[in-house]
């Protein structure tokens, strides 16, 4: 069963029975791996005579490369290759393909791994060795001769639009705008989003807020830093083993850079240590793949804390424009938003999806979002949960609140009044699915935290977020054993515990124990093609191809059990586990178990297989409310997250545990995101905290027991109710946080992060003192 | 690159001063070998002093301790005597790093790292503490505030170590305290730190008093006047403030990621009144 984008129905059907599996709290059967140190991650695999790789960077923002000589460190002893940019042949301009919530450019990609004419941001790859060990690979680079040309550079996306600007790519055109010939931009790409008249919707307001923010790049902050071996052969076969979010994704990614067919290269994806959004894209990989070509040897390489923060995707920071309108009565009239975020050193910023998710939170008549995507010299941006999301609705949050402090509204009756439902048009379009945008802050309002007097000094605010989330294509296969057990192959890579979640759907299809499902993620060449994990898709996409290829092993099951009995097939049905002979046979044929027609299957036609491969659709959008509690040291700005609670909805949570871990590790980057990371530049746009010790995530001290609601709108598209959940998480914490420091300190705040220098810099304007420090 | 981990300090002398090519003493590593992995140093030789008694005992010395420079903060903050003598230096030294590090880090690494930021450094100028250095020259006794000269600069010649480090007695009615700010909770470096260590006379008058400010300035600075400010009066409100606007006036800090200028002198004086509270409170109830 291959062709079919048809939900299958499954048991599930939203109907509200009891479940054994789905809903429950079930050990992981990745679990014992992980908390014992079994588990591979990306630097874990070694193979004979493997090589070590490392990568030559740009000290330099922007600069022309006028020349590379590898003469000195080829002839170093033990080295056995070098590469640059002669050694990746050009890919054709224009050939863009979406990948999961990003969009592809190879031309711009093969830029991206190694430089070609311009080295564009700090970190940029200029060549790469691959030694007999680290100690020689570190000697050759450092034998490598880079003539650089150095350039100006620009790292602000409001610079980076002004005439004069220093420009990144001299042959861009501007996507959805008009450009005057011979001019040169930063500006990729302009969007606009939006219906009715935001003019006349301003005209009926009797309040209008109108605000201008900014935001800094953040970076994922995975644990684990990319990391791969590489193997090719003589022949030009090879194979890939690499921490990533999506080895069929990565195959495709190299195996056009470097020229091969797809299917001769095998991808196999490690355990992965975090991701974010941050592993969806290739670094090392080519670089990896090109020096074992030429060395045909394996060659393992991996990056060091320093190279992840130089030169891989973090999100854009912005710079934002928000203007809303609203009647005393506290309805909303107009919403208008004008976004600038920066994309890095190529185009595709996600800010299309900030612009469409700006104001999704609000059924409204008129409303605009425009959105810039702009060049600037540092690392193209990769995925980040939501992607462009928490930025967009940073800005549009803050504003809502305001707005309905001045009308005199609680926050949340504010939203719920003007809450958007099934039906309702969208802000960027479509209309509605079944979404619990209203049940979710139901549930937030009459929560304990929101009822809750605060301690003296403290504030608290309140968010909403949104997300679309995605389906896309999935293949899964269900491999019958001997002994009634059951191999789960998936090709989605397991990021939040989907192992678990997917098993206990197959384990609920087929009425067997969990524990006789053994899941696991196997290579591009074990299933058809599977699209990353991410857009929060997998438990949704990959459960439905798992319920479909369930429904598809059950089929089977019944035909054996039919030829067993010598009936129709028609008269077997499938329950508990076992084939049931139904209509006047059930008291000649005593049931068959899973394990029973298993151990019989060469008699009855030979193994006994259950596929299924989709590209689904239908993903439903979760919204969710953030409410935080601050208290704030007012003579050093420090500010304390003394409570937080997350309300959203999940559709059905398959596994609890999974979806509330979701919640609070989004609430939680959220907090490090408000309160104080940011990428901080020299004036020669170098960054200056390339580390986790001036790049400051949260420490668990840092943070309270985030409180979990999980809400259960079912998504009609799902055969157990599932909707995406792990990137509305990260949404709503900017503007609740700064909600809640606006409610605390009276003192409204515009620029992330909310760092001390800037808190108390801003208490110490609101008290009139001159002596200000920041 | 040669490990060598001698058990005297002679043997450590002869092997430092015998050494070209910048040889480093190795106590917890938790400086040393983050800055190796990073490619800043490459020593031809290091010097493990953990074999040596003398830098790994604590041991009683006129009423005072005398603590070996390799002695880790865990160990530190177990020894229960010395932590009711002086608890702000062992506050200090336990918030360097993660339970892990503490389990390495030492206070006489964290003096020659020579950090500006270093926790420990304020809270050993606050309290007075001295250090023993063993070179090829023989040995001496220098004032803890006297041994960094800047970042990562030292007086320390050729050959020459920070043998332990001399926690001195006090008397009673006296109390000292540390206090950092970092953004975060922990596993964070210093904006700033003040330590103060002060004493009360019979009559609740302040008797002596010596104020240390960290990360305010190219080394950690003691501050004569923020301590001239307290002593002879009773401890109270005005003396704090102006012993804080002492402190801010010694400031001279930069701008970095870490802080801006402006912040890192107002954080200092609030730090300080904070710090100068809690040893006050310690001192009175002693």
């Amino acid at each position: 069963m291959t062709d079919s984008n048809k939900t299958p129905s499954g048991n599930g059907t939203g109907n509200g029975k009891d479940y054994k599996w789905v809903g429950t709290r079930a050990v992981r059967p990745d679990g014992v791996d992980k908390v014992t140190g079994r588990a591979k991650f990306g630097a874990d695999l070694h193979l004979p005579n493997m090589l070590v790789g490392k990568v030559l960077r740009s000290p330099h923002a922007h600069a022309h490369i006028r020349s590379i000589d590898t003469s000195a460190a080829e002839a170093l002893s033990g080295v056995k290759a070098v590469i640059t940019r002669d050694d990746f042949s050009d890919q054709p301009k224009g050939a863009v393909q979406p990948a999961g919530e990003m969009t592809i450019n190879y031309r711009d990609m093969v830029r991206n791994v190694m430089a070609r004419e311009k080295a564009l941001y700090e970190g940029h790859a200029i060549a790469a060795v691959a030694a007999v060990d680290a100690r020689i690979a570190a000697k050759a680079l450092s034998l490598i001769k880079v003539d650089f040309e150095v350039l100006p550079h620009v790292i602000d996306p409001v610079a980076a639009m002004e005439s004069g600007a220093p420009i990144i790519q001299e042959d861009l055109m501007t996507e959805g705008m008009e450009q005057s010939p011979g001019a040169m931009t930063n500006i990729a790409k302009r969007v606009e989003f939006g219906h009715g008249d935001v003019a006349v919707g301003f005209a009926e307001a009797d309040v209008v807020i109108e605000r201008e923010f900014t935001t800094q790049p953040v970076h994922q902050a995975y644990i684990e830093p990319h990391a791969c071996v590489a193997s090719m052969t003589e022949d030009g076969q090879g194979e890939l083993w690499l921490s990533t979010q999506g080895h069929y994704v990565a195959r495709g990614h190299c195996a056009t850079l470097l020229g091969l067919d797809v299917s001769k290269l095998r991808v196999q994806a490690s355990e992965i240590g975090g991701g974010f959004g941050g592993k969806t894209v290739v670094y090392l990989e080519p670089l990896a793949l090109a020096l074992s070509r030429k060395a045909c040897q394996p060659v393992k390489m991996a990056m060091t804390r320093e190279e992840v923060f130089r030169a891989t995707g973090p999100t854009s920071g912005a710079h934002l424009w928000v203007k809303v309108g609203a009647t005393n009565d506290g309805r909303i009239t107009a919403a208008d938003a004008v976004l600038k975020y920066q994309a890095g050193a190529f185009p595709g910023s996600p800010v299309a999806q900030g612009a469409q998710c700006a104001f999704a939170p609000y059924e409204l008549n008129h409303v605009r979002t425009i959105g810039y995507d702009i060049l600037v010299n540092r690392a193209k941006v990769a995925a980040y949960r939501a992607p462009g999301a928490p930025i967009a609705e940073y800005a549009t949050e803050s504003v809502m609140d305001e707005i309905a402090g001045v009308i005199g509204m609680d926050p949340l009756e504010f939203r719920l009044k003007n809450a958007p439902k099934q039906g309702s048009q969208s802000s960027y379009g479509p209309k509605f699915p079944v979404i619990g945008c209203i049940e979710t802050l139901e549930a937030a309002r009459d929560h304990d935290h929101y009822q809750s007097p605060l301690k003296a000094g403290q504030g608290r605010g309140v968010a909403t977020g949104y997300w679309f989330n995605i389906g896309g294509q999935t293949s899964a296969t269900l491999n019958l054993s001997e002994d009634g057990s059951v191999a789960l192959v998936l090709g989605t890579v397991d990021v939040g515990g989907t192992r678990a979640s997917l098993s206990m759907m197959a384990a609920e299809e087929l009425g067997i124990d969990l524990d006789k499902v053994r899941p696991m993620i196997g290579d591009t060449s074990a299933l058809g093609y599977n699209m990353l994990t991410g857009g929060s898709r997998v438990t949704f996409a990959g459960g439905i191809a798992v319920v479909g290829a369930a429904q598809d092993l059950i089929g089977t099951l019944k035909d054996r059990a039919a030829k067993f009995w010598d009936i129709p097939v028609d008269d077997v049905e499938w329950a508990e586990g076992e084939a049931r002979a139904t209509n006047g046979y059930t008291d000649n044929m005593q049931p068959l178990s899973l394990q029973e027609i298993a151990k019989d299957m060469a008699k009855t036609g030979g193994p006994i297989v259950g596929a299924h491969s989709i590209n689904a659709q239908g993903a439903g959008p979760s919204f969710g409310t953030h409410v935080v509690d601050v208290d704030v040291d007012r003579e050093t700005g420090r500010v304390w997250v003394t409570r937080y609670t997350v309300v959203q909805d999940a559709g059905k949570a398959i596994h609890p545990s999974y979806v509330e871990g979701q919640y609070q590790g989004g609430a939680v980057q959220g907090i490090g995101w408000a309160l104080n990371e940011e990428y901080i530049y020299d004036d020669k746009g170098r960054l200056e905290n390339a580390g986790f010790l001036d790049y400051r995530v949260p420490v668990c001290s840092d943070v309270p027991m985030i409180d979990t609601v999980i809400v259960e709108v079912a998504n009609p598209t799902h055969p157990y109710g599932v909707r995406g959940v792990g990137e509305t998480p990260i949404v709503p914490p900017m503007a609740a946080i700064s909600n809640a420091l606006a409610n605390a300190l009276g003192i409204r705040f515009t620029d992330l992060p909310m760092s001390p220098p800037r808190v108390l810099a801003a208490i110490k304007a609101a008290n009139g003192d001159a002596t200000t420090a920041s | 690159m040669r490990y060598e981990a001698p058990q005297t300090v002679d043997q450590a002398i002869s092997l430092l001063a015998g050494t070209h090519g910048n040889p480093r003493v190795l106590a917890g590593g938790t400086d040393l070998l983050v800055q190796l992995r990073a490619g800043f140093i490459d020593p031809e030789l290091i010097v493990d002093i953990k074999q040596i008694d003398e830098t790994t005992a604590i041991t009683a010395e006129d009423g005072g301790f005398r603590v070996g420079a390799a002695v880790s903060g865990a160990r530190l903050k177990e020894h229960d005597t010395l932590s009711l003598l002086w608890p702000g230096v062992v506050e200090a030294a336990d918030l360097i790093g993660s339970t892990q590090i503490q389990g390495r880090a030492s206070m006489g690494g964290n003096l020659c790292n020579a950090s500006p930021a270093a926790d420990t450094v304020p809270a050993l100028i606050a309290a007075g503490a001295t250090c023993a250095l063993a070179g090829p020259g023989g040995r001496r006794e220098v004032p803890v505030e006297e041994i960094c000269t800047g970042p990562g600069q030292t007086i320390l010649t050729d050959g020459e170590f920070v043998v332990s480090i001399l926690l001195p007695a006090r008397g009673s009615r006296s109390g000292d305290a540390y206090l950092r700010f970092i953004p975060r909770t922990e596993m964070d470096i210093a904006v700033v730190g003040v330590g103060v260590s002060l004493s009360l006379g019979a009559d609740g008058q302040c008797s002596a008093a010596r104020v240390a400010v960290g990360a305010v300035a190219p080394t950690a600075l003691l501050v004569p006047a923020a301590a001239e400010a307290l002593v002879g009066g009773v401890v109270d409100d005005a003396a704090i403030d102006a012993m804080a606007a002492a402190v801010r006036a010694v400031c001279r800090p930069i701008d970095d990621k870490r802080g801006t200028v402006a912040y890192r002198i107002e954080v200092a004086g609030v730090l300080a009144g904070r710090v100068c509270r809690i040893a006050l409170e310690r001192a009175g109830s002693t």
